[in-house]
């Protein structure tokens, strides 16, 4: 077993500036520093955790309890205040499906940007393009600009691309409810296949009967800390007895 | 749970715990070179979506700004060197147009540049990437707007009787390159700290209004040396925007003139160098300011 995230001690607190303009900033200076410019919020405090390689993770908690925060840590997107994370082989987020895709390019054009994004080569996209759009089911609307598509075909797109960015670490946050219910129950058998070949996944999902298909292990965070690590459906019965 | 499926290339890189989010700097700009390429493409296709014209606003632009300026400058001022009025400059529509050009590629990429991270806010907060790319791709698509307008230039040159040697080509490559180091140092610069000021557009928007002036494209490099003095000529020619201009005028402008007018002292020797120098500091302390407010970019957006 190797260490695939290590997250030790961090601490984040979000800066609220209320202001934008630099003269309210200079006014506020000149004027001894009176007042707040600033309203702090601690997202995340002293948290600390493991996961190993293969392993599959949720994260679980109420709006603002710090999973969202804790992902863009672990992705990079964000850095810790204090405290240290490390990461170990590629992790790749789908953080939020479809971003970088542009409406006024073709479906083509976003598989290639959307998939660059996410960190693959060139030749892997191209490799991989066939099977994407296979998945995504577009089938001929590929050279269509993807402003033309329905919500539907988008999202399909965006997931099957993010899908094939083949990382070692998985980070998922809510977008397992894309396209219809077949498309959903696809999605859903393709990042269980992910799991059994070894991927580490980390999920977000306020959906508790997904999670506790996809993972084994859950972490509840409650006001940016974490208050229970173990057994999926163990954490889950506590977060719904509260 | 094992691992035993994963190939081994990835086991390997799987062992080597790495910090996620940093990065280092432009080198990593130039290592997803591929990411880049396609953001410039992207860039390039949706700029002038939905007009008729396209991509040949590019030339319609600096077009109508050299028409105006030749008229009201070259005509009505004086500047043009014509039978009556000797006191002007020879070809001044080949100097006029060989500075405007440049002076563009310089103002479109710091406009863009600065606004470049804040546009893709979208992108920034959601996954991590080099965020160097965005101000870079931004000067990359001016510098492709910015050719076809230097091969106007050159067509237009070659008539007026050009014929170039390898020391110009050398010079026209150096004002190209001082103005694309300088425009991303500025558009690094002033791209993070939009983040956190929004009143950066606002700066830059002013910078770019005296561009075309605190340079000599509309006028001639002489008149500063005379009403300034030696030192404040020197001064002025510190600005690397200065420099770059006088450079192409060396490049494509003072061939097709007897060559009675001349370039600034040391234009080649000292100044070029110079201008270089400048731009490449600027390009420091723009990599060196985004690096320390990137980290916190995410959040701030």
């Amino acid at each position: 077993m190797t260490t695939a995230i290590e997250i030790r001690n961090i601490n984040k607190q979000f800066v609220l500036r209320h202001t934008r303009s630099l003269k309210e900033a200079l006014v506020w200076l000149l004027r001894g520093r009176k007042g707040d410019l600033v309203k702090k919020f601690h997202a995340l405090r002293d948290l600390s955790i493991d996961v190993e390689h293969g392993e599959t993770v949720a994260l679980l908690g109420l709006n603002g309890s710090g999973k969202s925060t804790l992902l863009k840590h672990i992705s990079g997107v964000m850095r810790p205040d204090s405290g240290t994370v490390r990461t170990g082989g590629k992790v790749a987020g789908l953080i939020e499906v479809g971003a970088g895709f542009h409406p006024d390019l073709s479906g083509r054009d976003n598989v290639f940007l959307n998939g660059a994004i996410l960190g693959m080569t060139e030749e892997q996209i191209k490799e991989k393009f066939d099977s994407i759009v296979e998945f995504a089911e577009i089938g001929e609307f590929i050279d269509t600009e993807v402003k033309f598509y329905s919500s539907g075909m988008y999202l399909r797109l965006a997931f099957s691309v993010a899908v094939h960015t083949d990382p070692d670490v998985f980070l998922v946050d809510e977008i397992l409810a894309v396209g219809d219910e077949p498309f959903q129950k696809k999605c859903l058998a393709k990042i269980k296949e992910l799991a059994e070949a070894g991927k580490t996944l980390i999920v977000v999902s306020h959906d508790l009967d997904l999670v506790s298909h996809v993972c084994e292990r859950g972490v509840l965070l409650e006001h940016g800390r974490v208050v229970m690590d173990g057994p999926v459906d163990d954490v889950i019965s506590r977060l719904r007895n509260r | 749970m094992t691992n035993g499926r994963t190939s081994p290339t990835h086991q390997d890189a799987a062992r080597v715990l790495v910090t996620p989010g940093t990065g280092n700097g432009l080198a990593d700009v130039f290592r997803s070179r591929f990411l880049l390429k396609l953001l410039v493409r992207k860039e390039l296709r949706i700029r002038y979506r939905g007009s008729v014209l396209g991509l040949l606003w590019t030339y319609v632009k600096p077009g109508v700004q050299f028409v105006a300026f030749y008229i009201a400058l070259g005509v009505f001022l004086g500047l043009e060197q014509s039978p009556t009025n000797r006191g002007g400059l020879p070809n001044y529509a080949v100097y006029l147009f060989s500075g405007i050009i440049l002076v563009n590629f310089f103002t479109e990429s710091l406009s863009t540049a600065t606004r470049s991270i804040v546009n893709n806010s979208g992108l920034i907060n959601k996954i991590y990437l080099p965020r160097e790319l965005f101000p870079v791709s931004s000067v990359w698509v001016s510098a492709v707007h910015f050719f076809p307008q230097l091969f106007v230039l050159v067509v237009a040159c070659v008539f007026t009787g050009w014929r170039p040697g390898p020391l110009e080509a050398v010079t026209a490559v150096a004002g190209f390159l001082i103005i694309a180091l300088l425009a991303t140092g500025l558009g690094l610069f002033f791209g993070a700290v939009n983040v956190y000021f929004r009143d950066s557009e606002n700066l830059v928007d002013l910078i770019l209004l005296i561009a075309t002036w605190i340079a000599p494209v509309l006028y001639s490099w002489r008149m500063v040396q005379d009403k300034a003095g030696e030192f404040w000529f020197s001064v002025y020619q510190l600005n690397p925007l200065a420099v770059a201009v006088e450079a192409f005028h060396h490049a494509f402008w003072l061939p097709t003139t007897a060559g009675a007018e001349g370039s600034p002292p040391n234009l080649l020797t000292v100044w070029i160098p110079v201008g270089l120098i400048v731009s490449l500091a600027i390009l420091i302390l723009g990599q060196w300011t985004f690096r320390r407010l990137e980290g916190r970019f995410a959040q701030e957006l």
